[in-house]
């Protein structure tokens, strides 16, 4: 392949150069009728899972096809995408913040031959390209992070565990059974790019062993200062040691203080901890970020830990199954899982759902840790 | 006959929800193709390659992705992600794999044409991977080569008129909730003013001058479907004064059965018939409305405007006229020190172009936070630390009992020495009422 040039000089980098226009303003790609309509919203409605219909002050109506995506999109899919939009939408469509598609027309005989485009497209090995949901008391597509396909810090894969997952809750996707909308979020570490800590279902991506010590090169890559201040427990310290007879600086590990949190690595390479073996999952619940009824609040851990399991993960999608059916179960119309979890209490969230607590289950880590112990006889057996 | 066997990834093409791995087994199979002839300026077989390292991946159960590196476009901090192989000799269709984040638009809408033209972009120059979107927000071009950064940022900033988003310690792609566009809920407009901004601060997107990153978003209602509360230091969360607008004869056509409760988000199961009683009036959490069988009443001074009678009833009920955001301070993910929501710093702001009181307000904290925050500090971390009075200290907001869900529990209040009539005291003095 022969290099092609985009006009770039890298002898004279700021010929011609631009920089800092930021994106493109949002009015060059608003379809016509949003554009008319911008801000003379009257109401609207979910005429079907999936389907909305936005009315406006003018009369006019806006029909939504949302479909899911895999968030990881090649360009030729895309550009179907594109195709799609041409032929029904008149060249627009949108993503929403949970990586949904949504295409969207002016009328509402334009919906059923859309949806029928949409239905009928699938990958070779049959899962549907643009499946149709995501709306009002459903799961919407998972929000998710990069995973073995990309990040250098992941515990887990996200992009696996995605699939598997709404393979195992495509009914709820499809349909708008539960009590309340259900949002999930996979973080594949806890650094969590996907900010899963507020999700009614977040899997987080845990290790759980001290980082290895890769003393023939810390000295070289890394600042150890940095790296020392770094860990939020002071589990780590300068030290010095001898390798292959010569003396290195380095850094000594209190093991028992690691948290596992993975900071370190973040500042030092030399300090990797992931492990094939250890390496897995907590799921969390109970979060929300909507002030819908109660205010936003976090997840809660409630198993410290699922292995990894490789390619189906059956355990975590087992365990996520168990939690779901339970809370489709026992809520109320309008309530969310931790509003459930919360008025019927924690210590009976564990017998329904039949999850074992167990010591991990108890925050150990600084003064949010006391806010989260009972005071008070206030309990259920 | 594909380049590595992937048996384990190859689990993940059933099943009914969109499989990446057929996805990218597709693009690895148009890229061999190359109908159009295009000459492909990184390795043509780079999805075969990825799909092998994912394979080895979940074979071993560890990342194969090393640690960062420095790479990006020349004056810019900020916008690409490195990303080098540690098994490159296998692999070297991905021996690097750097992320490209482009600035996503508004709302996320797009017209096909710049959608095209950017996957032309992709196409020539990268894996023809994407993620539409990474989590901040922006357009994730998965993966190219060192060479290839500078020519796709001349690319995208000449040809399309749009530019990089952020990395690093810098200010964050702002992102927004599609607002005024498609939203009766939107009580201002989410995306000019997250355009303005990002325009604005436009080197500060792209410099690293910060302690750590920084991230603004925009929720156009209470409803917060961006998340803004949860996920970003600045959350710009619309809100409104004064009383709901209520539609009588919408209320009778959803207590009559004519419409449908919550929009229709509960179709799919039988929920029996809708009573206002008991999925309005006593799901209120402030129990400020009453149904006398004919009208709905609401005590609008007691309401604190959670959205949820609004979202049951759509059509009858709509925010109040005297709109604007509320704007929240602080929160993250729990790197380092465990996760914070955002907390309230001003409860009401009216917001229009050209934003000035905003961008003060934002000018204000930045200031303040990068004189006092420490290395890897979020802004959430710096007010914990140093207390919630230094930021109405600094951006000259009034102390207000909305700032709290209850007043302090313990009495060690910091008094200032001119607050109590000065510290320094003589001993003298002291010793004639007092003897030693």
């Amino acid at each position: 392949m022969a290099f092609i040039s985009s006009g770039y000089n890298p002898d004279k980098p700021m010929e011609g150069r631009i920089s800092d226009i930021g994106p493109r303003h949002y009015t060059d790609f608003l379809p016509p009728v949003i554009k008319k309509n911008y801000g003379k919203w009257l109401y609207h409605e979910i005429l079907e899972p999936g389907v909305l219909m936005h009315k406006a002050e003018s009369g006019d109506e806006v029909y939504t096809v949302r479909v899911g995506t895999a968030r990881l999109m090649s360009v030729g899919l895309i550009r179907e995408v594109c195709d799609i939009a041409d032929k029904h939408c008149g060249g627009y469509v949108r993503w929403t913040t949970r990586n949904n598609i949504e295409f969207m027309v002016d009328s509402k005989d334009k919906v059923a031959p859309l949806k029928a485009d949409l239905s009928g497209r699938k990958f070779t090995g049959g899962s549907l390209k643009f499946p149709i949901g995501g709306t009002g008391a459903s799961v919407p597509n998972i929000v998710h992070t990069q995973g073995w396909v990309h990040c250098h810090t992941p515990a887990t894969d996200a992009s696996g565990p995605v699939k598997v997952i709404m393979d195992e809750l495509f009914e709820e996707f499809q349909t708008m059974e539960l009590p309340a909308s259900l949002r999930l979020a996979v973080a594949c570490c806890l650094n969590m790019c996907g900010a899963c800590h507020c999700s009614d279902i977040a899997v987080v991506g845990i290790h759980r062993k001290p980082p290895i010590i890769d003393h023939e090169v810390l000295e070289n890559i890394c600042e150890i200062p940095l790296a020392v201040s770094a860990c939020p427990t002071a589990a780590i310290r300068p030290s010095k040691t001898e390798f292959e007879g010569k003396e290195k600086k380095t850094v000594a590990i209190k093991e028992d203080r690691c948290m596992f949190c993975g900071n370190c690595y973040t500042m030092c390479a030399a300090l990797p901890l992931a492990d094939g073996e250890s390496d897995g999952c907590a799921i969390m619940v109970g979060g929300k970020v909507s002030n819908r009824i109660s205010n936003p609040k976090f997840s809660k851990v409630v198993v410290a830990y699922v292995p990894n399991e490789p390619p189906r993960w059956p355990t975590l999608v087992k365990t996520i199954r168990t939690i779901v059916d339970a809370y489709k179960k026992g809520a109320n119309k309008y309530e969310r899982l931790g509003d459930w979890a919360e008025r019927i209490g924690w210590e009976r969230f564990f017998d329904v759902t039949g999850l074992e607590f167990s010591q991990h289950l108890i925050d150990d880590f600084r003064d949010p840790a006391y806010y989260t112990w009972r005071q008070s006889t206030n309990f259920k057996w | 006959m594909a380049k590595h066997q992937t048996p384990m990834l190859d689990e993940l093409t059933k099943g009914p929800w969109p499989s990446f791995v057929d996805d990218v087994k597709a693009e690895a199979a148009r890229r061999a193709e190359n109908k159009d002839g295009i000459e492909f300026q990184i390795p043509a077989d780079v999805c075969e390659d990825l799909l092998g390292v994912l394979e080895l991946s979940y074979k071993d159960k560890e990342t194969h992705w090393k640690h960062g590196g420095i790479v990006g476009v020349f004056g810019y901090g900020g916008g690409v992600i490195g990303r080098y192989s540690d098994v490159p000799k296998q692999y070297p269709g991905i021996a690097h794999f750097h992320t490209v984040r482009v600035a996503q638009p508004g709302g996320k809408f797009y017209t096909t044409e710049h959608l095209r033209a950017l996957m032309d972009i992709w196409d020539l120059r990268g894996s023809g991977l994407t993620n539409m979107h990474g989590s901040t927000g922006d357009i994730v071009f998965l993966g190219t080569f060192t060479e290839q950064l500078e020519e796709i940022f001349y690319d995208i900033t000449h040809k399309l008129n749009n530019d990089l988003g952020g990395s690093g310690s810098n200010l964050r792609t702002p992102a927004d909730c599609m607002g005024m566009s498609r939203c009766e809920y939107a009580c201002y407009d989410t995306m000019a003013l997250c355009y303005a901004l990002t325009q604005e601060y436009q080197d500060e997107l792209h410099r690293p001058a910060f302690p750590y990153k920084f991230k603004f978003k925009f929720d156009g209602c209470p409803n917060g479907c961006v998340a803004a509360l949860a996920r970003s230091d600045l959350s710009f969360v619309g809100t409104w004064k004064g009383p709901i607008r209520i539609d009588q004869k919408a209320v009778a056509g959803y207590v009559g059965g004519e419409l449908k409760p919550n929009a229709g988000a509960h179709a799919s199961r039988d929920w029996g018939k809708f009573d206002i009683q008991k999925e309005v009036i006593d799901l209120c959490p402030t129990k400020c409305m009453s149904y006398d069988g004919k009208t709905l009443s609401i005590d609008d001074k007691e309401c604190y405007r959670c959205m949820h009678c609004i979202n049951t009833m759509p059509a009858a009920l709509r925010v109040g006229e005297e709109k604007g955001v509320a704007i929240l301070a602080g929160a993250k993910a729990p790197i380092l020190d465990g996760a914070q929501m955002s907390s309230l710093l001003v409860p009401f702001m009216k917001v229009e172009e050209p934003f000035d009181e905003v961008k003060e307000l934002v000018e204000n904290i930045w200031e303040w936070w990068m004189e006092e925050g420490k290395n890897r500090e979020r802004l959430g971390e710096t007010l914990k630390r140093l207390g919630f009075q230094k930021i109405l200290e600094v951006t000259g907001v009034q102390a207000d009992a909305r700032h709290v869900q209850h007043p302090r529990e313990n009495p060690y209040i910091f008094w200032k020495e001119d607050e109590v009539g000065g510290w320094k005291r003589d001993i003298q003095e002291y010793r004639k009422r007092h003897a030693r």
